[in-house]
């Protein structure tokens, strides 16, 4: 387990997110998981790590970008790719809606960013989910841009680093999405047949899909400390088996013990050991 | 036989039939009966040829309707069942084993949901655990090494969701076998015989051919699970919307290029006449594995995954960046 550190300012990245909310924010916001009422932009500045109880905030997708990747050295790609609506899905709001809503809420097309850059000095292909983005759901976009960003991993023999933080796959696209494990999997298949580096980061929340897919496959899988990890829900798993669920089911420190997982590791130290592990198993 | 609430019309002619037939003097209503019989086949190929998405799901679900275990006794000769996984324990929920289909020596990997009770409770209804994906996976690279083609019968509500199946790594079991048959060097044929529930079902579900039974269902959730998470609420009438809008009929799956065939049911559905299902399946796995046979395993392999590769519906939009301004 990765030893805690004290929370500190991260010096080589700019914390402060480029993508300004529409609607302003209090200077001041609750730890979801201390209660401690604690200064926004403390938090913001210590990579949303609660500076009280050290718990991890949930980061959006471009901020996480930002958190990852040597500052300015982040090169999007597919960045036009967005959904469809290939079903004509309609629950109590048509799919295309939910779309726009997300679309420009986020100012992005869909809920992975994928691209190139450098992490500690280290050239990676990296990908980034967002999970407020429709709950990081994976749908055709999703699937495509990781399949791409694989590729490009093994076109330009370069480490892949997947940050994963979905609620599984994305129901409005049904098969379509089903089928998306099948294709990050097998694209991946690929990869590991090229000798290709795969860091898997998980975050909190990782479930369905997402975890049934690429994110178990890393040859490396890390994870942030505390992050809902499973393949089904708590919920679903509770109705079935009608029995309260042990203590810390499902936490990284759980897959951890379970054997599902290398590594829990604290934000602050997400850049380095990713660089480490490059430099041990990189090409 | 358990009777659908949208045969009920079917039942009360079978009824009429009955007791026509039983009465004494039953010849002298021969006629009668002979009519009546044809009404009731169009009646239940009238019926069964616009079900609703859920009704399709209640069809699938049937208690008679013909499992893994019985497609491998009327299809397959000489079928040596193959258990364990080696590292935990032999889950009943997926059986595997070899078996000769035709002239063609095969392995054979199907969901199973059992029979009775006690079997059902056994086979958590379908829904393997970790150990069932594993087991699969490792008989397939069995298979592969031998050169066998896999045949899979896909029927399952969805792999199995509990504090075991968790701990010993569900996603992990799903995922490797996605990534694994995507590379196997050796045909794989795959058949939705009934439940085609998401992770579950795809966990053996990447085959060079898919097919589904024409009123099986396949998606990415179970209606039930879609109604409750979109719907707030699972009932009849959120399962019918959300069965619908996942388009997850055999028909829809192949219109979406998510499969390759339908294999069309006796009128009124497998369970009315599991043999002639049965030959349908068997017919049409030795067409596809006779076809795939001629493939290098390369070719095979590429073509496999350059099939799922090209899955999506994706479009271009510019991404407006006005709002981070």
């Amino acid at each position: 387990m990765a030893e805690k550190t004290t929370p500190r300012t991260w010096d080589d990245v700019q914390t402060v997110t480029q993508t300004k909310k529409a609607v302003p924010e209090g200077l001041w916001m609750k730890c979801p998981a201390c209660g401690e009422t604690v200064f926004r932009k403390a938090v913001e500045s210590n990579l949303r790590v609660c500076p009280k109880c050290d718990h991890h905030l949930r980061v959006g997708g471009p901020e996480r970008v930002e958190q990852l990747l040597d500052p300015g050295t982040f090169e999007s790609t597919n960045s036009d790719m967005a959904p469809r609506d290939p079903l004509n899905f309609v629950d109590l709001k048509p799919y295309t809606e939910r779309i726009q809503g997300a679309q420009s809420r986020s100012g992005e097309n869909d809920g992975l960013q994928t691209g190139s850059g450098f992490i500690k000095g280290r050239k990676v292909v990296a990908a980034v989910m967002d999970f407020n983005f429709l709950g990081g759901s994976m749908g055709s976009v999703v699937g495509e841009k990781l399949a791409d960003a694989i590729e490009a991993a093994a076109d330009r023999d370069l480490p892949l680093v997947v940050i994963s933080c979905s609620g599984g796959a994305r129901m409005q696209e049904s098969g379509f999405s089903l089928m998306q494990m099948a294709k990050t999997s097998a694209a991946l298949g690929r990869f590991h047949d090229e000798g290709g580096l795969f860091i898997s980061v998980l975050t909190d929340p990782t479930f369905g899909g997402v975890t049934a897919s690429f994110a178990m496959l890393g040859d490396v899988i890390l994870a942030e400390p505390h992050a809902i990890i499973g393949f089904a829900g708590p919920r679903v798993i509770k109705q079935t088996i009608r029995q309260d669920l042990p203590d810390g089911f499902q936490t990284s420190e759980f897959l951890l013990k379970s054997g599902f997982i290398d590594r829990i590791v604290h934000r602050h130290e997400l850049r380095n050991e990713i660089g480490r592990l490059i430099d041990y198993a990189g090409k | 036989m358990l009777t659908l609430d949208f045969e009920e019309p079917v039942l009360e002619i079978e009824k009429q039939i009955e007791s026509l037939g039983s009465s004494e003097d039953s010849d002298r209503y021969a006629d009668e009966i002979t009519q009546l019989r044809q009404t009731r086949d169009r009646l239940l190929a009238k019926t069964y040829a616009s079900l609703t998405p859920w009704q399709t799901v209640r069809v699938a679900r049937h208690p008679n309707r013909p499992q893994s275990s019985d497609y491998i006794r009327m299809i397959c000769r000489d079928f040596c069942e193959l258990h364990g996984d080696r590292h935990f324990g032999d889950d009943p929920a997926i059986v595997t084993g070899f078996a000769r289909i035709g002239s063609m020596k095969v392995l054979v990997v199907g969901h199973r949901k059992g029979r009775t009770t006690s079997e059902r409770i056994a086979c958590h209804f379908g829904c393997a655990h970790p150990e069932g994906y594993r087991k699969a996976l490792m008989k397939m690279r069995l298979a592969e090494k031998y050169a066998l083609p896999i045949v899979c019968f896909i029927d399952t509500p969805g792999a199995y969701p509990g504090v075991g199946s968790e701990q010993r790594g569900q996603a992990e079991a799903i995922a490797m076998n996605l990534r694994e048959m995507s590379r196997m060097r050796t045909p794989i044929v795959a058949v939705v015989i009934g439940e085609g529930g998401s992770g579950g079902a795809l966990g053996i579900g990447v085959g060079d051919r898919v097919a589904m039974l024409e009123h099986s269902w396949y998606s990415v959730i179970s209606p039930e699970g879609c109604a409750a998470i979109l719907w707030k609420e699972a009932n009849e009438k959120t399962n019918n919307l959300a069965a619908s809008a996942l388009s997850l009929t055999a028909r829809q799956n192949l219109e979406n290029g998510l499969i390759d065939d339908v294999l069309q049911e006796p009128s009124g559905g497998a369970h009315r006449d599991p043999e002639v299902t049965a030959k349908g399946i068997e017919t049409w796995v030795l067409d596809q594995l006779r076809e795939l046979g001629r493939l290098k395993p390369e070719t095979l392999v590429r073509r496999r995954f350059e099939k799922f590769r090209g899955i999506g519906a994706v479009t271009t939009r510019v991404v407006d960046r006005a709002i981070e301004e």
